[in-house]
């Protein structure tokens, strides 16, 4: 680790007033990934502004029925919280599938947003990464690139983002609300994130300087009708190939409202609305379903076909698509957030 | 406990260096003063500063576990952990939850079950075990199990390690008692662990 010098901020003010006048600082909130990428010498901040000390550990409820997730809530402070469990199930479901409960403990909400791949390559600084070092080049369009992105991928990277939470989030529609030098404003959760295009270095739509402060879920939660299917090479403590966060509100058998959102197969938590509309007001079907899952992957691209690569993406997508809205529609097993349990489609 | 502290081992080797500065972190009870720079994990404070090397450095990565241990009363990976930022808070490490002649109820359950081969991992294991039981949210084998995926065992001893957690798990004369477990001499009802 290179050597740095650290600030413990007490107010949002103070912390981007702290960053903003270090060259080369970052914000450190629980730790959990900017710590490991400095050991691997990938992150190289010459000052830390911790933000530890911060008021924004709160969850509490908005006027408008919606729930504020402050930004350094640990992510299992979250999933375990009465509101986020009761309204919002799919969100604690997601959470408590990633990672695990000591890092759970300690990873922030907002730090859960700016998390970064976990591409081969990005980690191997011997090898060349454009999301690591621009114009190098990516070597997961050849490589082994099992863990990457088949859906709106660049020349440039075919990085995905590895968060689960983040594909609830989408599916909810959450609203992220930042503080930065120039004041605070809100970015709807699908403008966060970006795609790679030529600019893989940058994950998201961030302002230098600014800080995510709480994300805001909207009032409906889909408690009735929702699911996150994780498929994954082994079934705890690890990432997604795909994985489908879905929220559904039905009347009987037919489908009001549609949101769904896919991990694993994109730079960002990848959203279909086109995709969604198809569903709304339609009888929940095995057939809609297939035809739902292949419009989402309709210009979906693989990088090779045995194994090691990720072609196979695309009928493991479709797959989950059809399987994750099926149990969704039916709520036919009592899902316990606490045990992900996979199997096979 | 030695207080001693030494020198980062950085300073003579490295231009450059930000001075260390001194850091007071509550460590089973107790305060310990240190001289440390802003990059030392909590880990190797409690090992290299503190002397306490009941704490295992693993992968050194968040993905081992080995480094558990309990902050206010929650599991973490100390090896991911700047010491700097965790003053004021609560830590506990294998140290602080039992003792050779007054073993932990978790402590006693692994030498009962064989939870171990090598013993490398066993801090981890019991610390993460501690802070599974303050969490309150396991009952079943299924969700000891994957409440368990963030401590690796090597040796392969998770048999043994599950049943020892199950055990200590649903002993009802087991009490968290002060952030630590103990079991009650006598137990007239049964009490939740739970809490």
């Amino acid at each position: 680790m290179n050597s740095f010098t650290l600030t413990q901020a007490t107010a949002t003010d103070e912390a981007v007033r702290d960053l903003t006048s270090h060259d080369g600082a970052a914000y450190l909130g629980g730790g959990t990934n900017l710590v490991d990428l400095m050991k691997y010498n990938l992150e190289r901040p010459t000052h830390l502004t911790s933000l530890g000390l911060l008021p924004l550990t709160d969850i509490t409820s908005l006027p408008d029925g919606g729930l504020r997730l402050g930004a350094l809530a640990t992510n299992a402070d979250t999933a375990w919280h009465p509101e986020v469990e009761k309204r919002y199930p799919l969100l604690s479901q997601t959470i408590l599938a990633g990672a695990t409960p000591q890092l759970r403990n300690v990873a922030t909400n907002g730090g859960n947003l700016n998390q970064r791949t976990r591409c081969y390559y990005f980690y191997d600084l011997a090898t060349p990464c454009n999301k690591r070092e621009p114009g190098s080049g990516c070597s997961a369009l050849t490589g082994p690139n099992r863990v990457c992105g088949v859906l709106g991928t660049s020349e440039s990277c075919i990085a995905t983002h590895p968060s689960d939470m983040c594909v609830a989030l989408a599916a909810l529609e959450a609203v992220v609300r930042v503080q930065g030098p120039d004041g605070e404003r809100t970015i709807k959760f699908e403008d966060y994130h970006r795609l790679p295009g030529d600019h893989p270095e940058k994950d998201n739509t961030l302002k230098p300087g600014e800080l995510v402060t709480a994300i805001d879920l909207p009032e409906e939660g889909y408690a009735d009708h929702f699911t996150y299917l994780k498929l994954r090479d082994r079934s705890s403590y690890a990432f997604a190939l795909v994985s489908v966060a879905v929220g559904l509100k039905m009347n009987g058998n037919t489908i009001e409202k549609a949101r769904f959102a896919l991990g694993g197969v994109a730079h960002k938590p990848w959203r279909d609305q086109e995709a969604e509309k198809m569903l709304e007001g339609q009888t929940a079907s095995p057939d809609l379903f297939r035809q739902v899952a292949a419009k989402v992957f309709a210009e979906a691209k693989g990088y090779g076909e045995d194994s090691l690569h990720n072609s196979f993406k695309i009928e493991l997508g479709k797959r989950a698509i059809v399987r994750a809205l099926k149990q969704a529609t039916e709520m036919s097993q009592v899902v316990n957030p606490n045990v992900f349990l996979n199997s096979n489609p | 406990m030695s207080q001693t502290f030494i020198q980062e081992p950085l300073d003579k080797a490295a231009p450059h260096v930000v001075p260390a500065q001194a850091v007071t972190l509550n460590v089973n009870g107790e305060d310990h003063t240190i001289q440390i720079a802003p990059w030392t994990s909590l880990l190797d404070a409690l090992r290299e500063y503190l002397n306490l090397t009941g704490t295992k450095k693993g992968c050194d990565h968040g993905q081992c576990g080995a480094c558990t241990v309990l902050v206010d009363g929650k599991r973490i990976n100390s090896c991911l952990a700047l010491a700097t930022v965790y003053q004021g808070k609560k830590i506990q490490t294998i140290e602080g939850l039992g003792a050779e002649d007054n073993l932990s109820p978790l402590q006693q359950a692994f030498v009962d079950h064989d939870a171990f081969q090598c013993g490398y991992c066993t801090p981890g294991q019991i610390c993460s075990a501690q802070g599974l039981i303050n969490e309150g949210r396991c009952k079943t084998e299924d969700e000891v199990r994957e409440h368990m995926s963030g401590n690796l065992c090597r040796c392969g001893a998770y048999t043994n390690i599950l049943s020892a957690v199950m055990e200590v798990l649903h002993d009802g004369n087991v009490v968290v008692d002060n952030g630590v477990l103990i079991t009650i001499p006598v137990a007239p009802t049964k009490a939740s662990s739970a809490e």
